[in-house]
Order: structure tokens, then sequence, then C-alpha cells
């Protein structure tokens, strides 16, 4: 995650209070090429690390709609299910736990009561 | 030279006859690449199916009921000439001739000549409208008939007599049946179920006549014909349709020396070989041990082992269960085994229910202890598990009339223990009772799996009770304990977690989840939760500590669609709207650009909605009087309706007022899946009620109502569940049956689905809701009260509400918009673009999305 060439900086994406507590909430990055990614933020109070951030985009159903989806856990893995398809993806790995399919992950931390996403 | 050699060296196999013995024949020989098959059709056309004949004339043409095609006999690589009779059969130059003098060489002779329709010799009755019914080109002989009669007779009241019957009466004729025996379906049914029979089929508008011998036919004063019977009675028609029986094909066999049997029917072994051992026999022109088979299934069975004896496999014949059950004229009739008990010391039970129209009996041996036979007509439940009784030898319970007797609770249920690895369970796709053994031994858990993996019950669907109780007793002899829980984070099914939130007052998903579960819950168990609490305590589902609970189309209010846009349904009570309203859909579709059609629901779908679009597009529509229309939701969705006697001529109860009021009083209400009302105005059920989970028709003392009727993938017709209420007493009977289907219906389980599985069934429902059997219906009115009662719009208090608001903004730190979706135009409309279809963009300011939109 961290190869890249280009310098990778936590970047402040919003105030911790714009977090829905067990749910998600989406954001647009600028990537290198200059064009925005979709990230989907979920704020998990009650897990491990209590924040996670994904890809927004579902690659089964082909998508922007993942930050949309209910959280929780499968066997203890934090996970969020489709709203197309419902199948699960790890908020840890990216994984999908039904196909093999898998989304980008993102370290995210919260500073300051502020939101802040590795990229 | 080699590939010469190889194609004489295969085997020539000739098939006379080319009816669905004939055509099974040819796909199972076809099978093996080493012979060279040739059919030979006197008909005109190839295969077709004769079992549903009379549909023809409910509208399936001969394409329809056609098995095979030329094409797919050239692809098979089979030869094949129709209006080709053969006349000369040469045994000793193993070659037959055909009418026209075409010869075929065979090393192997099929004939499956079938069989033709026995018309008596009576004096008279060689007349131009003396029909048979037994092809295509009969049914169309008929149908021209018809045209020019007004009355018809069909002789004989046997199976085929009774479809003839069917199909007459479906021709618009006046319809009558003649019967030389006493009874009608003398073969399949006894004394006591053909009375019972010939009441319901003559309440179908079709008139009996038994005991009847006609003796002439003459010509007729008011009609082409008039039947002259024995008992110096008469009956006068325009067309007269010959059902008798059968009789077997076998002329050319018995013309070429084939040994016959003394009253008909060519000759056949075990392997179904004639006298000749290059020639078998097999259908209905052959006679196996005496005995002609007029049914296809053994037809089949011959036809397999035919061409298994060919191939030098090992394969017998050995007769065939004769038991049945079908449908005439929507008249359920079963018949199994020694119906007629024939059997020496054969004793019988009998029950007769006349205001219902049931008529069941049970033969059974001497001593009480097997079962020998059954008749049931008006009602074949029993069929199945009766049928396994005989097929398998399975001793009976000590009181055997339990097994037909409408006791509901202390039935006697057969032992699916006691029912060998052979037992048929689905006999739409012939699987056993070993292979849904074999399925579990091969790795299924649940009846789904076991169902998916062997197709049982997948066909008619009658064996599923069976399916679920042979698996659930073969789960439980290995230990595997059948489990309700709903997910891995509450060991509880939603009944109990129902009674657990409202005996313990629990209001949030954490309470729950800290009392009584695990882990952090899941996209099952959430939305469960969220459904109770609401039918519990009604709150608005966006509140906060609700929020995180439901689907997104409950979150976002909407139906996400299949690109992550969301469609718009406002409620139309029971299809009313005024113009003015109906203006305003189309200005705001119009304005938005949303895809607009109208639903089965009878109201007006909006599709193509982003999430930032909703509130704004709801804002016009709530400011115009609409209210949401609960798509989204778990909940009622639309009560359909006619006009009713306000408009209609025939309407005799204001359908249209009662559909408005019943809509207005459930929308919002939670439940385990959808529900839908439907309200006619009169019995002729214009709103299709009947398929609703509640179903309402109007009668001239008051309303019907039915229960748990289903359209979409399984339909179920509603049961009759109360009979003329007037306006309030429905109420309250609907009332306390909805909250009964909230607080006990399973996760995702349709009222249908929920009635199948009540124990008790109906007759419980009534109990608990007509006669209180559980001192339950004031708690449930109550708590139905209390949900009308709070009832807001979700989306008025959404549009009030900043916070909630907020969750529509699609970026939480930006207003663009989201470029991945796209639109094309189609029939003047948007759709969302296909993959291939969209093209590539950056991010651009929301400002200017609608610009691409209509680019795209």
């Amino acid at each position: 995650m961290t190869t890249s060439n280009t310098a990778k900086t936590w970047r402040t994406i919003c105030d911790s209070s714009d977090l829905v507590k067990d749910s998600g909430i989406c954001a647009l990055i600028a990537n290198e090429q200059g064009s925005d990614e979709q990230i989907a933020i979920f704020h998990l109070p009650n897990s491990e690390e209590k924040i996670y951030a994904v890809g927004n985009y579902d690659p089964i159903g082909k998508a922007n709609v993942l930050y949309r989806g209910i959280v929780g856990c499968i066997a203890d893995e934090p996970v969020v299910a489709s709203p197309l398809y419902k199948q699960h993806f790890s908020l840890k790995t990216g994984q999908c736990l039904q196909e093999e399919q898998s989304i980008s992950v993102y370290d995210i931390r919260i500073e300051n009561e502020q939101v802040q996403v590795f990229y | 030279m080699n590939s010469d050699k190889q194609l004489s060296s295969r085997a020539k196999i000739v098939v006379v006859g080319n009816g669905m013995v004939g055509h099974h024949f040819v796909e199972e020989m076809a099978k093996n690449p080493d012979c060279q098959i040739t059919v030979l059709s006197a008909e005109s056309r190839l295969a077709y199916d004769r079992v549903y004949l009379s549909s023809y004339f409910a509208g399936k043409t001969a394409e329809d009921l056609a098995l095979t095609t030329p094409e797919h006999y050239d692809e098979l690589g089979v030869t094949f000439k129709t209006n080709a009779k053969v006349t000369n059969i040469d045994k000793s130059a193993k070659v037959v001739t055909t009418e026209s003098g075409d010869s075929f060489e065979y090393d192997k002779l099929i004939l499956a000549t079938g069989s033709y329709p026995f018309v008596p010799p009576i004096p008279g009755g060689d007349v131009e409208h003396s029909l048979v019914y037994r092809t295509i080109d009969d049914l169309e002989a008929i149908q021209a008939s018809a045209d020019v009669s007004k009355v018809g007779v069909v002789i004989g009241g046997g199976l085929l007599g009774l479809e003839a019957a069917k199909a007459v009466k479906e021709l618009g004729l006046e319809t009558h049946v003649v019967e030389f025996a006493p009874q009608l379906m003398a073969v399949q049914v006894d004394g006591g179920g053909g009375r019972l029979l010939k009441t319901k089929i003559e309440e179908l508008g079709v008139q009996v006549h038994t005991s009847k011998a006609t003796n002439k036919i003459v010509a007729g004063d008011k009609h082409r014909y008039k039947l002259c019977f024995s008992d110096d009675t008469e009956l006068e028609t325009d067309l007269i349709l010959f059902s008798a029986g059968i009789r077997p094909y076998d002329n050319l066999a018995r013309e070429f020396d084939l040994e016959i049997g003394a009253r008909g029917g060519i000759v056949i072994d075990n392997q179904c070989k004639t006298s000749d051992s290059d020639i078998y026999a097999i259908g209905e022109c052959a006679l196996w041990n005496n005995f002609i088979y007029g049914l296809v299934a053994p037809g089949y069975n011959m036809a397999k082992v035919a061409a298994k004896d060919i191939c030098g496999e090992d394969a017998e014949f050995t007769g065939a269960d004769m038991s049945t059950k079908l449908k005439l004229m929507g008249v359920e009739v079963g018949s199994i085994g020694d119906a007629h008990a024939k059997t020496e010391g054969a004793l019988t039970y009998t029950y007769e229910n006349q205001p219902e129209g049931v008529y069941k009996k049970i033969v059974v041996s001497s001593d009480k202890t097997k079962m020998l036979g059954a008749v049931l007509i008006g009602d074949t439940g029993e069929y199945d598990s009766l049928l396994q009784y005989m097929l398998n030898d399975i001793d009976l319970p000590e009181a055997p009339e339990g097994l037909i007797l409408p006791m509901a609770g202390d039935k006697p249920t057969l032992g699916v223990d006691a029912l060998p690895d052979t037992a048929t369970i689905c006999s739409c796709h012939n699987v056993t009772k070993g292979d849904i053994v074999a399925a579990i031994d091969c790795g299924a858990v649940d009846v789904g799996q076991v169902k998916s993996g062997t197709k049982a019950g997948s066909g008619c669907g009658g064996c599923a009770a069976l399916v679920k109780s042979v698996a659930d007793n073969e789960f439980e002899k290995r230990g595997v304990e059948v489990k309700k829980d709903i997910c891995e984070h509450f060991a509880y099914s939603r009944k109990e977690l129902f009674d657990i939130i409202s005996v313990e007052k629990i209001k949030t998903f954490d309470e729950l989840l800290t009392s009584h579960g695990r882990g952090l819950g899941c996209e099952i168990c959430k939305p469960v939760a969220g459904s109770v609490l609401a039918s519990v305590w009604n709150d608005y589902i966006l509140k906060k500590p609700h929020l995180s609970l439901q689907d997104t189309n409950d979150t976002y209010l909407g139906n996400m669609q299949k690109d992550g846009t969301y469609s718009v349904v406002p409620r139309i009570a029971g299809g009313e709207i005024t113009p003015d309203k109906l203006i305003v859909l189309g200005e705001v579709a119009k304005k938005y650009n949303l895809y607009t059609k109208i639903t089965g629901g009878a109201r007006v779908d909006l599709f193509g909605a982003r999430v930032e679009q909703l509130p704004p597009i709801w804002k016009e529509l709530v400011d115009a009087g609409f209210e949401t229309g609960h798509a989204y939701g778990k909940s009622l969705r639309t009560v359909k309706s006619c006009v009713g006697s306000t408009w209609c001529r025939y309407g005799v109860q204001d359908s249209m007022t009662m559909a408005i009021d019943l809509e207005h009083r459930y929308k919002g209400l939670r439940a385990p899946h959808k529900i839908k009302f439907g309200v006619s105005g009169c019995t002729r059920e214009c709103a299709e009620a009947q398929g609703k989970d509640i179903g309402i028709i109007a009668t001239e003392n008051g309303w019907n109502l039915f229960v748990g009727g289903n359209g979409g993938m399984k339909p179920r017709h509603g049961d009759l569940f109360a009979t003329d209420l007037d306006d309030e007493t429905l109420v309250k009977y609907v009332d306390r049956i909805l909250m009964f289907y909230v607080q006990t219906g399973d996760r995702l389980q349709r009222t249908s689905v929920w009635m199948d599985n009540l124990e008790g069934g109906l007759a419980y429902l009534q109990d608990v809701i007509m006669k209180d059997s559980l001192g339950i219906t004031d708690a449930l009115e109550e708590q139905m009260s209390a949900i009308v009662g709070t009832y807001q719009c979700e989306w008025k208090t959404t549009l009030e509400d900043p916070e909630a608001l907020k969750r529509f903004q699609p970026f939480v730190n930006s207003d663009k918009a989201d470029t991945n979706i796209q639109f094309v135009t189609e029939r003047d409309q948007i759709r969302p673009a296909r993959g291939e279809e969209k093209i590539a963009v950056t991010f651009i300011d929301a400002t200017e999305k609608e610009a691409v939109a209509e680019e795209a």
C-alpha cells in the first residue's frame, strides 16, 4: 500500500461529527490523475478499529453505492453488505466473502476531531 | 470405403407410429449412435401432446402441443415420413411397405401404432356431425361442427369423455354427457364417488345422464339429431362426440400373423417383444399380461425397455401402477389401486361431506394393516400419503379412518421413517427418498438446499410438505438441530425477538444486542430489529438510533435501482387520483427528467432520481398533497380496487371507499414482508383480490374476506376466511389478522407462506381471530390502533429535519454528482446506460449535471 512513488499524506476529509454511528458516509478524494475517487467511510464505535475506509464502487453491482450498505460483522470480521446484491466485503481487507472480488482499503484515523485518510 | 462399411453395419430401426410413446422411443433410441432410425407416421403431423389435447380449445395451437419438430429429428439424425401408412410387413425379408408403395428394410421393427376411439355400432350413428376426440384433426372437425351447433352430447362418461365434455363446454355449446354405466368414471371411481362427481360436474353446467343405452340415432325435431335410449327417453343434439373407450390399433399385427390377445392388443413379453423376436410393440397397441395400459407413463416405460433391449442392455417391463390424480373441469379426482375393493376380504372406510362436495374412501386389507386403494373426490390433499402407504406396503396406523377424516391436530401423519428409500417423494421430477438422503449425504444442510439439489418440490409443488418432513427427519436422525435463528448474532426467530422487544420494552437495537445478541449485527438482524421496533413502538424510522438498521431503501425512503439511483412512488390510495394531482406528477417527472411508468399496483413510479434529488422532488410532491407510498418498506403497498357500486352497473358495495379507507388505515405498518390488499365491488372480482394478502369481495350482504393470497413467484389463492361481514367487523378482523401476522411471521415471510406454515391452518387462524382462542384479540386491536394513531408520512418528517436531510448529500466533502450514473434515451424516456454505453467523465459541479444527463 505504501510503495507508491508519489508521497502519500494524511488528508483531512471532514469533522468527526459528520460521521454517522454504525453507518457510512462518502467522500471524494482527488487522485494522481486529477480525477476523483469515491471513498466510503464507516463508523463502528463498538468495533476494534472504530473507523474504516474502503472504495465506494461495488465491483459486482457496478455502481457507487457501498457507503449505503448495512455494516456489521460476519464471524467477527467487520463487513459492509452491498445494498444492491448483499455480498459482504471485509472492511479490513476489502475482500468479498462470497465471490472472487475485492475493493480497495485505505488507512484512516481521527485526529483532533478531524477524519483523515492516508492517500 | 471404411465409412460405407460402418454405415451398412448400423442397425436399421423402423418405428411405425409417431404418437407420444413412439416419439419417446425415438428419443431413447437416438442416444445410441450405432442405429439408423426411420419413423413412419400415418398422421400428417409429428408427435404432439395428447394428454393436454383439450387445451387446444383454450387457445393452445398445434405448435404449442408439438413434442418435436422436423428440425429436431434432423438433428437427431432420424429419417421420418408423415402421411405414410404402413400396409405390409414382410417378416422373412424384414421389409415394411407403405400405402404409397415405399419400402423400408429393418433389423428391428417397433410398432407404436397406439389406439383408436371405439365407436359403438348404433343404428343411425354414422352421420356428418358424429365425431371422435383423439387427434388434432379430430379437434379441428369438432371446432368446425361446433360453429354450426348449439347442443353437444358426449357419449361416454369416463375420464376421456369428461375431458371431451370440457372441450365441448369451452366451445360454448349446451353440453350433455351420456353414460351407459350407472355412474361417471366407473373404472377409477366407486359408486359413492361417482354420485358426488356427477353433482359437481352438473354444478359446472354439464348435464349428466347415467344408465342410458343409446338404441338409435334419428333426425331431430328441434335439433339436428335425436338420441333414442332403451328406456324410451330421448335427447336432441346437434353434435355427437363418441368417447366410449379405446381399442388397440393392432390390425397390422393381426394381418401379418403376430400373436393377438383374445380381445385385441399385440401380445408382448417383459422385453416388449411380440411373437416375432425382431418386432416390438409399445404403448396402447400392446397387450402385456393380458392388459392394455391406456396411460402415457407405462407407455414411456415400455419405450425405454424396448430401446434398452435392442441395445443389449437388461431391462424389463413389469407392469405399472394405474393410480391417477387429476383435475377434471376444476374438480379434483384421485384414484389409487383397488378403488372398487375387489380384493378378497377388503374393508372400506368412507367419509362424505355433501355441503362441501368432498368424498373420500380408503380400501384396506381384511386385517386393517395395509392400504389397498382409495377414491378421493373434491379434495385430493391426502393423495400422496395414501399412495405411499399402498406402493410401499407401509403398516397403517391403528385407526386408518383418521387418514381421511378432516380433524385438524390429531390426524395421524405418515411416519416418513417408514418409507423405503425407493419411495417416490416428488413424482414430477421422480425424486425418491433415497435421492433426498443422498443429497444430505453430499452436504445439503437445510430443506432449501435439498430442494435445489434434487429439484424435489419444484414441479407442481404438491409434495413440498412431504419433502420437508423427509429432510427434517433425516437431519434429526443425524443430530442436526433444525435451527430457527435469524443469523449468527441472535439465537432467536423473528417471533421470539418480537416477544423479547415487546415484553422487555426494548427500544433500540443496541439494547437488544447487548442483552440478547453478540457481535455487531448484520444486514439480516438489523432490518428485522428495525421492523419489529417500528411495529411495536412506531417511531420515525430515521430517528438516530434506528437509522443504521434500515436497508438502503428505508434509509433513503426510495427503492434503489441497479445503477444506484432511486424510484419515487407517492401513495395513490385505491388508485384514485385527481387530474390536478396527476398533472403535478407529470410536471415533477418532467422537471427532474424521471422515467415514468404506471405500476401493476395502480400508481405511478418515477425512476432515476439521484440521492440528492430525492428531497427536492419529495418537497414538491408533499407540498402538492402527496405522501410517501412506502414502496421501499416491508409494509402495506397498495390496495387495488375497482370503482364498485358508485359507477359500475354490477357493483353491489362501495369498494372504492372501502379500499381508500383501508389503505389509509394500514399505511406505514411495518410487517415481516410487504402486504398487498384487493377490494372488489362484486363477485366478478375485477380487483383480483383473491391474489392478495388480504382480499375483500363485496356480496349483497356485506364483504367476504380472503387471507393469504399471492401473485408473483408462487401464486396462491387466498383462503376464504369469513363471509358477509359488515364494515366494522371486517376492519376488526383485518386489524387482528395483520397484527397477528406482524407478531408471528418469520423474516421475509409473506402471508401466503405464513398461512401454509400455521399449524392447524385456516381453522386455527379463524379460531384465534373470531373465537379468541388465545385470548389475545383485545391486545391485537390495541396495538393496531396505537400504530394507526401514530402514523406519520416519513417524507414529510424527513423534509422538516435538517439532520436527516444531510444523509441525502452524496459526498461529505463535495457538492459534485456521481458521474457513473448516466442515462440514454429509449422510447422518449431515460434508462440507465449499459457499461459499453457509458462515457468517461471526470467529476463536474452539480450545477452542470443536468446538461450531462441530457447529452448522454
